[in-house]
C-alpha cells in the first residue's frame, strides 16, 4: 500500500510540474526564440539597421499566413527573428498553401498575408479586404524533369511550348493541386499553351507541398513545375534536371498586404503595418538578395520594393 | 545531426511531451468518470451515448482539429479568447480526441467485471465511494491500457496539432508537425531523425506505464481460500460466517 501511496504522489507532483512548465514554456519560448536565433552573417554587421528602442506593442501577436514555399526557402527563419527584434512583436508564421493563406485573410484570421498569387491576391485587393499592398521580390519557377525527358522539352524555349508537347506526348506530370501559387502558376501556363484544362491518367495532382511534390516526380521520373528554391534545397535528394526557365509567364511574384483592420476589428493593424515596412525597408531588401548566395551559389530571391 | 540543432529540438521534444502529458491528463479526468458511470449506469439511450463515446474513438484527429479550428478562429465563438496557435489549443484539440478513447476504454473495463464482484464487494459493506475506488482498483489493468491508449492516440497526431497549432516554430512545433514539415520539404535525414525520437519517447513514456500496470500485486495478503469457499480470510467478518462483524455497514444497495 506504501509503494502505490508513493507512486500516485510521484505522478502527481509530475503533473503539477508539467502543467506548471507547461503554463510558462509558451510564454518564455516566445521571447528567447527572439533573442537566441538571430543570425551571425556579414549582413547584420554591414548594414544599418534602425534599431529604435520601441515602446512594447499593445498587442504582441501577430498571424502571418504565408505559403510553404516562403517558409520552406528558409528566408522566413532568417528575417523574422530580425523584425522581432527590432519591434518586440511576436509572429505567428502559418505556413499553409497560397489558397488557405489567402482565405484566412479573407476571413480575418490572420493580420498579414505574404503570399505569391497575384491573380488571385486581386479579388482581394479589388474588394478591399486586403490593404497596403506592397510588391516584395520575385523568383521564378522552373519545369524539372527526368534526364531522359521523354517529351523533349529541354530544346524548347518557351515554357508554353514545353507544357503543349508534355500534353501531347502525355508524358507523366506531377501537378501540386493545392490551389497554392505554384498550382495557380502551372494553371495559367496551361491555358496560355492552349490547354484548358489538363486531365488523364499522364495529369496527377499531388495536394501536396513542394517539395513532397518534387519526391514524388522524382520517384515517377515525371515532369513538374517547381520554385526554384525549393527545387536548389531539394537537389542532393532528386535525380531531375531543369529542362526549362527563362520565360516570362515564370516570374513568380511576392507580395505583401494588410489585412483591412476596418472590416475586421480584431486584426493587429498596428503590428501589421509594421511587418509590412519591415518587409520594403531598404535593409531587409537588402537581406532578401543576399539570402542564398553563400548556400547556392546563387541568391533565392530578387528584391522589388524599391523599383 | 541530432546534437547539432539539438536546441531546437530539444525544444520541439519537450513540448510534445508537456502537451501530451497535459493532454491525457486531462482526458482522464474527464474519461474515467464518464466513462464509470456510462459502464455502471442504466439509463435511456444509454447504448446510443456509448455509441457515440466509440465512434469517438475512432474520430479522424484531423477532424477534431478542422471543428475546433472554427470555435477558436477569431470569426468563431471563442475567437476572442486568442486561443488559436497557441499550445493551449493543441491541448484543447487532443483533450477533445483522447476523452472518447479513455472513456471508450474505461467501459468496456467496467462492463467486463462481472455482476457478481459488483455484489460481492457491496455485500462486503462498501460504501459508495468505496465501492466505486475498489472498482477502479479490479480493473486497473484495462484502465491503465485506456490511458495507454489514449496517450498513443495523441502523441501520434499531425492534423489537429497542425491545424490549430500552426507549427510556429518554437512555440507550438511539435515532434508529429516538425516531422510532417521536414518530409514535405523534402529534408529526409531531418525527418527520420525527427521520427526516431517520436518513437523513443512514445516507448518511453508507453514502457512506464506499463510498467505500472503490470506490477506484481504485493499490497494484498491473498492467503488461498478456506475450505468453507468464503471472502479471503483477513476479511472482517469472515472469522465467522454465519455472522458477519456487527459493525460493518449495513451493506444496503447503493442508489445508483
Amino acid at each position: 500500500m506504501k509503494r502505490t501511496k508513493m507512486l500516485w504522489i510521484l505522478s502527481l507532483l509530475l503533473v503539477l510540474v508539467l502543467s506548471a512548465s507547461c503554463a510558462a514554456a509558451p510564454a518564455t519560448s516566445a521571447t528567447t526564440t527572439a533573442a537566441t536565433s538571430v543570425p551571425v552573417t556579414e549582413a547584420t554587421t554591414t548594414v544599418a539597421v534602425e534599431t529604435t528602442t520601441v515602446a512594447e506593442p499593445d498587442v504582441k501577436e501577430i498571424i502571418l499566413a504565408t505559403t510553404t514555399s516562403t517558409q520552406d526557402s528558409g528566408l522566413l527563419d532568417y528575417l523574422i527573428p530580425m523584425f522581432e527584434q527590432q519591434t518586440g512583436y511576436m509572429v505567428k508564421t502559418i505556413a499553409v498553401g497560397t489558397g488557405q493563406a489567402l482565405e484566412l485573410g479573407a476571413k480575418g484570421e490572420a493580420d498579414v498575408l505574404l503570399t505569391h498569387a497575384p491573380s488571385s491576391e486581386k479579388p482581394l485587393v479589388d474588394a478591399g479586404q486586403v490593404v497596403n499592398y506592397q510588391l516584395v521580390m520575385h523568383n521564378d519557377f522552373i519545369v524539372v524533369g527526368p534526364p531522359a525527358d521523354p517529351a523533349k522539352i529541354k530544346d524548347l524555349t518557351a515554357v508554353t511550348d514545353a507544357f503543349k508537347s508534355i500534353a501531347t506526348q502525355e508524358a507523366i506530370f506531377i501537378s501540386r493541386g493545392d490551389k497554392s501559387g505554384t498550382h495557380t502558376k502551372e494553371l495559367s501556363v496551361w491555358k496560355a499553351a492552349g490547354v484548358e484544362a489538363p486531365s488523364g491518367t499522364w495529369y496527377q495532382e499531388s495536394g501536396q507541398g513542394m517539395g513532397s511534390t518534387l519526391t514524388i516526380a522524382n520517384e515517377k521520373e515525371a515532369y513538374t513545375l517547381s520554385d526554384r528554391a525549393t527545387y536548389l534545397a531539394q537537389k542532393a535528394n532528386l535525380d531531375l534536371d531543369i529542362l526549362n526557365q527563362g520565360s516570362k509567364e515564370l516570374l513568380n511574384i511576392y507580395h505583401v498586404m494588410q489585412v483591412n483592420p476596418e472590416t475586421f476589428p480584431m486584426v493587429n493593424a498596428a503590428g501589421a503595418e509594421a511587418f509590412v515596412a519591415f518587409m520594403i525597408d531598404p535593409a531587409t531588401q537588402a537581406l532578401i538578395s543576399e539570402f542564398g548566395v553563400e548556400k547556392y551559389g546563387e541568391p533565392l530571391f530578387f528584391p522589388d520594393a524599391l523599383k | 545531426m541530432i546534437a547539432s540543432g539539438d536546441a531546437e529540438i530539444f525544444g520541439v521534444t519537450l513540448l510534445t511531451l508537456l502537451v501530451s502529458g497535459l493532454a491525457t491528463l486531462l482526458s482522464l479526468l474527464v474519461g474515467v468518470p464518464l466513462g464509470v458511470v456510462l459502464g455502471l449506469v442504466r439509463f435511456r439511450g444509454r447504448r446510443l451515448v456509448v455509441s457515440l463515446v466509440n465512434t469517438g474513438m475512432g474520430m479522424p484527429p484531423v477532424v477534431v482539429g478542422l471543428w475546433v479550428s472554427i470555435f477558436l478562429w477569431r470569426s468563431g465563438p471563442f475567437g476572442a479568447l486568442r486561443l488559436i496557435y497557441t499550445p493551449a489549443a493543441i491541448v484543447i484539440a487532443q483533450t477533445l480526441i483522447a476523452t472518447p478513447v479513455i472513456t471508450g476504454f474505461t467501459i468496456a473495463a467496467i462492463q467486463h467485471l462481472t455482476p457478481k464482484l459488483r455484489l460481492q464487494i457491496l455485500a462486503l459493506g462498501a460504501s459508495r465511494w468505496q465501492f466505486l475506488w475498489t472498482i477502479l482498483k479490479e480493473s486497473r489493468i484495462a484502465l491503465m491500457a485506456a490511458v495507454i491508449a489514449g496517450f498513443g492516440s495523441i502523441v501520434s497526431e499531425v492534423g489537429a496539432s497542425m491545424m490549430v497549432g500552426g507549427n510556429i516554430k518554437g512555440y507550438t512545433r511539435v515532434l508529429t508537425t516538425a516531422t510532417s514539415m521536414e518530409v514535405s520539404k523534402g529534408n529526409f535525414p531531418e525527418a527520420v531523425a525527427l521520427s526516431i525520437i517520436l518513437i523513443a519517447l512514445a516507448f518511453g513514456v508507453t514502457f512506464l506505464l506499463t510498467l505500472f500496470q503490470q506490477r506484481e500485486r504485493k499490497d494484498r495478503n491473498l492467503k488461498p481460500l478456506q475450505d468453507s469457499g468464503c471472502a479471503p480470510a483477513n476479511r472482517a467478518g469472515a472469522d465467522d460466517p454465519d455472522h458477519p462483524d456487527a459493525s460493518a455497514d449495513d451493506p444496503k444497495e447503493p442508489d445508483l
